[in-house]
């Protein structure tokens, strides 16, 4: 047998399938972004146009948009703030026997549903709810709570990365480093940083694309807030063109930034 | 790295203050499905079973339940192969548009559900219904689920595969096997624990998937995370759902373990 | 895939082309022409069925949360495995939560049945999605409201389109400790709505704005509004200004009542629109609130059964529609979802006797001054030929730009 041969055995049926389910699916939904709906009905037109996309340079949709994207960059930066130090504690200060422990423990909530989770945040921050009561503030509902709510949804999915570059993160390398002098600040910063980067970057793939697509959480917590997410969703019935349009953009974004952390190393720790 | 007193301690205090941070909304979830209100609303004015008492007896949980693990198995089944071929294809080949493809075979889970969820939706009703006679059902959240979950056992492969190299496979086909039986004696053992940890992980994945299932279920097929969208906001049914996030939350202390035990056979590379 | 346009005008008709265009999904196979009947509107010629074959063995129902239930959420409250039984049609439910998400399921021709709500049913006959109904083949036609048959949103030039299912009004909520006096006019969420900054609610979907126009049919006669589904550009415009400066007063937009029971028990809302079930269940849970129907009217809902174009299992449908409206069954739903029931006997039939009192269904006078929804189409609903009003479509567009100010 050939190695062509072989090649082709192996790579022939999941490319068939991500190209035909997938690509496939969303070159249709791409170029239903061209194309208009009739007003009544809401179905969709197949008359050729730019308007959704000129639409979508309106002020009231850049700034969704930009609102979007912000609140995706908080969420993940939340996370690989709380994410680096637990991590390093979980896998490097915890005793050896309570690592495993701690790993399910951040684990074990993301079997319990996301929506209820979600909820339960309504309680946390309403008022006279369960932060009201132990902090004398909240932020209500709003921004402030779907980044909170959002940054507990997905802290986990960068916990992992970042737990597992730790682990695989030789001792003696950061011995070398104190051998050699380095003070923990410049060993952390030259040592485990760089071996650190593309789990981070993998894990912010989860928690940035996660934060801007969310439509869910935003309606449970978000009171009047409205996002990328939102956006679609009110569209798809009405005007699926138009939402095909948002989706475009927030794929666009997704892919922009795939291939910005691919340099890291990011896509093989995902 | 040699830590000091302090930072440890620092260290430990910071985690506690997070591992507080993620319990007490699960812990909120725990006393809502003993909390009298129908609305649970906080704090409980009182404490009730009759929450427990219904879910038990219900009959809907218990039927979605079925739907997700029907679609959760089905779908890590073609995950399991699709993302076998592909990564021992990547791993042991080299031909162009190899860059393409790491980045192709990413993208269902890098781009939002509600993406997907649409792009799908659209395939459903407008080619497989009318031309096939396929509507939404099992089979399309299958498939959606498959897609995505695609990258997850391909990545432990690949990783498990650069580990291993080829020199095995190679004394197996210079002592005359065949690919298949080389594959089969040699390769796949090798495989065989870092398969069920992205078999694992993409179970779970497909377990509490809601967006793209959204747009992919059909009248005859509810997943329980549906189940539970449907219920969530109906004042006599949501606390039952607090109910039976309770329970999964009990009942995935079983995948969990397992998962560990296979991580810490394997704990350098199995990213579960 | 065919593309089907409809051309022609009827004889009110200012009306814009209705395209039935189909990405395969709508249009259906043997209906390429169209009536221009007089009514103004253009709908794709189908006719309803005569009569009643063998059940097909199955039946999908696309239902409001809680109008369907078969015992598997709760064992007591099932008013379908006795219909399965002894109709031999097995039922499926789908449940939506927006008349958005049901016209797109709806839309998918999976579906047998729905419960659509006024601002869904033009939309879904326009498209061709559903069909005349034959009232004769529903035993309890009869027994249902006069005044509930044959009304602008169930029905298209004299066809009747679906049966009635019930019918309750959006009421005005309020705290009783924190909002004093007690209202008693839309003003206390819109003009005055400043004593409660921060603390207002509203209904999360385009159809709101007919709660603006209502107001406004009120408070500024000068523009002239008779129907607040019918609006015209200006009327329109001084709708989305009313509540874009009421977005500033918003704590949140609800759209499940769940969200919106928390909401006023926790005070994070205070005053908005609700639903006399929301009211029910905040009070029964000692939230110290009233629901009100305001000296304006209110908007309101009446919700029509109607059969899919494309349904694979019409028999069964027409038998479970009747099954819904028998008198037994409507009354069920009536209190297990907390609405007016649709059928005149149903009242005798609640576990609660006082049930129809509470939910105003015999009260002609009081449901006289609900506005019930409807879909905006651009032939204006109250026979104003001169001008042409907003459509749906339009109003979509005005909430995105209001949620988004």
């Amino acid at each position: 047998m050939s190695r062509r041969r072989g090649l082709a055995a192996l790579l022939g049926p999941p490319l068939l399938w991500l190209v035909v389910a997938y690509l496939g699916a969303l070159a249709v939904i791409f170029a239903t972004a061209f194309w208009t709906t009739d007003p009544f009905t809401n179905q969709v037109v197949r008359t050729f146009t730019l308007e959704n996309f000129a639409d979508l340079f309106s002020p009231t949709y850049l700034r969704i948009i930009g609102r979007t994207l912000l609140i995706a960059a908080l969420v993940t930066v939340l996370c690989i703030a709380i994410a680096v130090p637990l991590a390093f504690f979980m896998a490097r200060v915890a005793p050896r026997r309570l690592r495993g422990l701690l790993l399910a423990a951040v684990l074990v909530p993301l079997w319990a549903s996301y929506l209820v989770k979600a909820y339960a945040w309504r309680t946390m921050v309403q008022p006279d709810g369960v932060l009201d009561n132990a902090f004398g503030a909240t932020p209500g509902y709003g921004f402030g709570a779907l980044v909170l709510t959002l940054t507990y949804l997905w802290l986990p999915y960068m916990v992992l990365p970042v737990y597992a570059a730790f682990e695989r993160l030789p001792e003696t390398h950061l011995e070398a480093s104190a051998d050699l002098g380095a003070r923990p600040l410049a060993t952390f910063r030259r040592v485990v940083v760089p071996a650190l980067l593309p789990a981070i970057a993998a894990g912010s793939i989860f928690t940035f694309s996660l934060s801007l697509g969310d439509y869910i959480a935003v309606q449970i917590v978000g009171g009047k807030l409205q996002v990328l997410g939102t956006a679609v969703l009110q569209n798809i019935t009405l005007d699926l063109p138009f939402a095909a349009a948002l989706g475009t953009v927030s794929a666009l974004i997704m892919v922009l930034y795939l291939l910005a952390v691919r340099r890291t190393g990011a896509l093989d720790n995902l | 790295m040699r830590l000091g007193r302090g930072a440890k301690i620092a260290l430990t205090a910071f985690a506690t203050v997070v591992f507080t941070f993620i319990y007490v909304p699960i812990l909120v979830v725990t006393l809502n499905s003993f909390n009298s209100d129908r609305t649970f609303g906080w704090p409980p004015p009182g404490f009730t079973t009759q929450w427990w008492n219904l879910a038990l007896q219900a009959q809907g949980p218990r039927d979605a339940l079925l739907v997700s693990v029907k679609a959760g198995l089905g779908a890590t089944a073609i995950a399991l192969v699709l993302g076998t071929l592909l990564a021992l294809a990547l791993s042991r080949f080299d031909f162009f548009g190899k860059h393409a493809i790491s980045i192709l075979v990413v993208l269902p889970i890098a781009l939002p559900g509600i993406v997907t969820g649409i792009a799908l939706q659209s395939v459903i009703q407008n080619l497989l219904t009318p031309v096939f006679g396929i509507g939404a059902g099992l089979f399309t959240i299958i498939v959606g689920h498959a897609t995505f979950c695609i990258v997850l056992i391909f990545n432990n492969v690949t990783a498990r595969l650069r580990r291993m190299g080829g020199s095995l496979e190679q004394a197996s086909a210079d002592l005359g096997a065949r690919p298949f039986t080389t594959f089969r004696r040699v390769t796949f053992p090798l495989l065989r624990s870092s398969l069920l940890a992205g078999a694992l992980l993409a179970f779970a994945l497909s377990f509490d998937e809601i967006v793209v299932t959204t747009f992919t279920a059909g009248p005859d097929s509810q997943t329980l995370p549906i189940w539970i969208f449907n219920n969530l906001f109906r004042p006599n049914q949501a606390p039952v759902v607090n109910v039976v996030a309770v329970v999964l939350i009990i009942v995935s202390i079983v995948p969990v373990w397992l998962a560990q035990r296979l991580a810490g056979a394997d704990a350098a590379e199995s990213r579960i | 895939m065919r593309s089907s346009k409809i051309k022609g005008f009827g004889a009110v008709a200012a009306v814009a082309v209705l395209a039935l265009a189909g990405c395969g999904s709508s249009a259906d196979s043997g209906s390429t022409g169209a009536s221009a009947a007089p009514g103004g509107m253009q709908v794709p010629n189908l006719k309803a069925m005569d009569k009643l074959g063998t059940p097909e063995g199955e039946v999908n129902v696309l239902a409001w949360p809680g109008y369907v239930e078969d015992g598997s959420n709760d064992p007591a409250v099932d008013w379908v495995s006795d219909f399965e039984k002894s109709s031999g049609c097995k039922v499926n439910v789908k449940t939506f939560g927006t008349s958005d998400e049901a016209v797109q399921l709806m839309r998918t021709g999976q579906y047998d049945t729905v419960s659509a709500s006024g601002d869904a049913t033009l939309r879904l006959i326009a498209a061709g999605d559903v069909e005349p109904v034959n009232t004769s083949l529903v035993t309890n036609y009869p027994d249902i409201f006069e005044s509930l048959k044959m009304k602008p949103w169930n029905s298209v030039n004299g066809v009747p389109y679906g049966i009635p299912h019930g019918r309750g009004a959006n009421l005005l909520m309020y705290r009783t400790d924190l909002v004093k006096p007690a209202p008693d006019s839309w003003g206390a969420v819109f003009d005055k709505a400043g004593a409660q900054a921060g603390k207002v609610t509203a209904y999360d979907s385009p159809i709101y704005i007919a709660d603006a126009a209502l107001y406004l049919m009120a408070t500024k006669p000068e523009l002239g509004i008779k129907d607040p589904y019918a609006l015209d550009e200006t009327q329109l415009a001084a709708a989305v200004d009313l509540l874009k400066a009421q977005k500033a007063n918003i704590s949140e937009y609800w759209s499940d009542y769940l969200k919106e029971v928390q909401a006023f028990k926790s005070g994070s809302s205070t005053i908005g629109t609700t639903w006399q079930v929301i009211a029910n269940v905040a009070k029964g849970e000692k939230a110290p609130v009233e629901a009100v129907l305001p000296k304006e009217g209110a908007t309101g809902w009446s919700d029509t059964w109607m059969v899919g174009a494309k349904s694979q299992h019409k028999t069964c449908a027409y038998k479970f529609i009747d099954h819904i409206v028998s008198p037994k069954v409507n009354a069920q739903i009536a209190e297990y979802f907390g609405e007016a029931p649709a059928n005149k006997k149903a009242c005798a039939e609640t576990a609660d006797k006082n049930h129809c009192t509470v939910f105003h269904a015999e009260d002609e006078e009081y449901f006289s001054k609900v506005r019930y929804w409807n879909t905006p189409i651009s032939t204006c609903l109250d026979g104003r030929t001169d001008v042409k009003c907003t459509d749906y479509a339009a109003w979509t567009k005005a909430w995105t730009e209001i949620r988004n100010s």
